[in-house]
């Protein structure tokens, strides 16, 4: 079932500029230009794309705080525009580079009051506390004024923060900006065991694709405001004009294989690199090679992420 | 509005901490506001041993009003600051957005917020102060015990049309980028017009009128007035009302505004 519904989503900025003349100049920037996807409950959904994409403008859509310019919109059934204070109990938002804490207090006190905000019953906020105080390893930081915080800490508290009032949907976007490799890593963790334990639905953003490996079963990729790709990562691997490659050590040095459907980009020794459109299979091309080669040795290069991507943002 | 008081006292009581924790600024200020009150008791001093019964206070009356003054500096934030720089810069910042989707009225919880501050203002820079001038001064404290009650009510409402001002100003930043020029204009105006200088009855006539068209006065001149008028009743009542009435005003300009901001302008940054 779905919990969020996108059809057709369009915003606009209009952006005033000084222009050469001593006039103003009304320029419109189309952030978002038609997107359509749906997301089901209890999916982990990376949201990616360069920088200025519409990203961020699509998470501020679908929490409410920003109103699109045209196209429909639901998240557990309600329009978040229109019912942004109805649907805040039922979502949890973190923005990696703002803090829904209080800058002040000691994180043990911003607690307190979001539970108040939410209205969570008294020993559910205390569960939920102890629950994420021990997962996000908050203890030693209860007591800290929030500015006393390091970035990786002050990420987990406004986690945490996000999390207390049980929100069946989370949007985080780029949450594992700044942080150090161990902290991405126990971040990463945390989230998949928040999806497989209680069910949550994620969505997030981000420029680092590991995140994506790591907690996404499926992919969206956005350019400039346009859903370029929507599907599962093996799937994205295979789109763009990716290729896979075969690694083949011979018995001898020789002049470059031929192969049918493949071209040798790399001969060292040996050894040679043949790529291949990473949507076919290597199994006839794997037959190929042993039948008219002595072969050694053999292994397959997936295409790693990152060329995928680049391909895509290049077609786009 | 909701019955979410317990919320409310939540946020409040968390207004006050926030600033209980810097003691030092406190002290600093409490110094402040006593030397601007000595410096400003001698120059009343100086002009009543002139103009003796000037704008219908004696000199005793006229020092009450400077250290009354100085007790509500901070409390109803006649320098700005506080929520009109947050609030500005948070929706430059964008870091609005975050406050946007609370479930709570951005203006209720800002008010709650506000309250806890100057509660924590009052008791420190505004009492402190006070207690250093009656001291050092003959001050005309009223001697009924019922005329401190309605002063204190007047101090309440105070707070909230001082709340009130710095919040439209604040959410000016939904429209303008940049509203540091305003805050000096405001904070120019509230000082001049709300009578902390010098008490709005010694303005001349025309002035004067301009003056008590203006919701500043209920800031200083009015919660003054209603502790140097022991008459209770005739004349107090009516200067409550003007503040209440320039407290609801003030208000229901800052929900609507707010109304508009959400949903007109585009909450800023990516
Ligand atoms: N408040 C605004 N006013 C004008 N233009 C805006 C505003 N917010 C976003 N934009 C524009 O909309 C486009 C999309 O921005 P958005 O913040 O959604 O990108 P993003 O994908 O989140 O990028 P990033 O990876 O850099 O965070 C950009 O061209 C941006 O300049
Ligand atoms: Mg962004």
């Amino acid at each position: 079932m779905a919990v969020i519904e996108v059809t057709d989503l369009r915003r606009t900025f209009v952006v005033r500029s000084k222009g050469g003349r001593l006039r103003r100049e009304r320029r419109e920037v189309v952030a978002v230009d038609g997107v359509s996807f749906g997301i089901d409950a209890g999916e982990v959904v990376g949201f990616i794309g360069p920088n200025g994409a519409g990203k961020s403008t699509t998470i501020k859509m679908l929490t409410g705080i920003l109103v699109p310019t045209s196209g429909r919109l639901h998240v557990d059934g309600l329009d978040p525009s229109r019912r942004r204070t109805e649907l805040a109990r039922r979502i949890g938002v973190v923005f990696g580079h703002r803090s829904g804490l209080w800058w002040d207090l000691p994180l043990r006190d911003s607690f307190a009051l979001l539970a108040r905000i939410y209205d969570v019953p008294r020993d559910r906020y205390r569960t939920n506390l102890a629950t994420l105080v021990e997962l996000l390893d908050l203890a030693p930081l209860l007591d800290v004024p929030v500015r006393q915080l390091s970035l990786g800490q002050r990420m987990r508290g406004d986690i945490a923060a996000a999390l207390l009032h049980d929100p069946p949907i989370l949007y985080l976007d780029e949450p594992t900006i700044g942080l150090d490799l161990i902290s991405k890593a126990r971040l990463r963790d945390f989230l998949r065991d928040l999806n497989a334990e209680r069910g949550t639905t994620i969505m997030l953003t981000t420029h680092d694709l590991v995140d994506i490996e790591h907690i996404c079963r499926r992919v969206m990729v956005i350019d400039a405001g346009r859903l370029v790709f929507d599907g599962d990562l093996t799937a994205l691997q295979r789109v763009g004009g990716a290729t896979r490659t075969v690694v083949v050590d011979l018995e001898t040095q020789l002049e470059p294989v031929r192969v049918p459907g493949t071209t040798v980009t790399r001969v060292e020794g040996p050894r040679q690199w043949l790529s291949f459109p990473a949507h076919s299979s290597a199994a006839p091309i794997v037959s190929a090679l042993a039948a008219a080669y002595d072969v050694v040795d053999l292994s397959i290069q997936e295409p790693a992420i990152e060329d995928v991507i680049r391909l895509l943002y290049a077609a786009g | 509005m909701t019955p979410r008081v317990g919320l409310y006292a939540a946020v409040a009581t968390r207004g006050f901490r926030r600033y209980s924790t810097y003691r030092a600024a406190t002290l600093a200020g409490i110094f402040t506001n006593t030397v601007f009150g000595v410096i400003i008791a001698y120059s009343f001093i100086a002009l009543w041993d002139q103009r003796p019964s000037l704008g219908g206070y004696g000199q005793a009356q006229a020092l009450t009003f400077v250290w009354v003054a100085q007790a509500l500096i901070m409390p109803v934030g006649l320098f700005s600051g506080g929520i009109v720089d947050e609030l500005s810069d948070r929706v430059r910042s964008g870091a609005v957005a975050i406050d946007l989707h609370r479930p709570i009225p951005l203006l209720w919880w800002r008010f709650a917020e506000d309250a806890g501050r100057a509660a924590y203002h009052f008791l420190t820079r505004g009492l402190a102060p006070v207690l250093v001038g009656s001291l050092l001064f003959d001050l005309a404290w009223p001697q009924r015990v019922s005329t401190y009650g309605v002063f204190l009510i007047a101090v309440a409402l105070a707070i909230g049309v001082g709340f009130g001002i710095r919040f439209l100003l604040g959410l000016l930043a939904f429209w303008v980028i940049d509203v540091r020029g305003f805050v000096v204009m405001l904070t120019i105006t509230q000082v001049f017009f709300s009578g902390m200088v010098l008490p709005l009855v010694v303005f001349p006539d025309a002035l004067r009128t301009l003056a008590e068209a203006l919701p500043f006065r209920c800031l200083v001149q009015i919660p003054a007035d209603v502790l140097l008028h022991e008459d209770t009743g005739t004349t107090v009542l009516p200067l409550l009302g003007i503040q209440l009435l320039w407290l609801v005003a003030l208000l229901v300009a800052g929900h609507l505004l707010t109304g508009a901001a959400v949903r007109k302008v585009v909450v800023q940054g990516g």
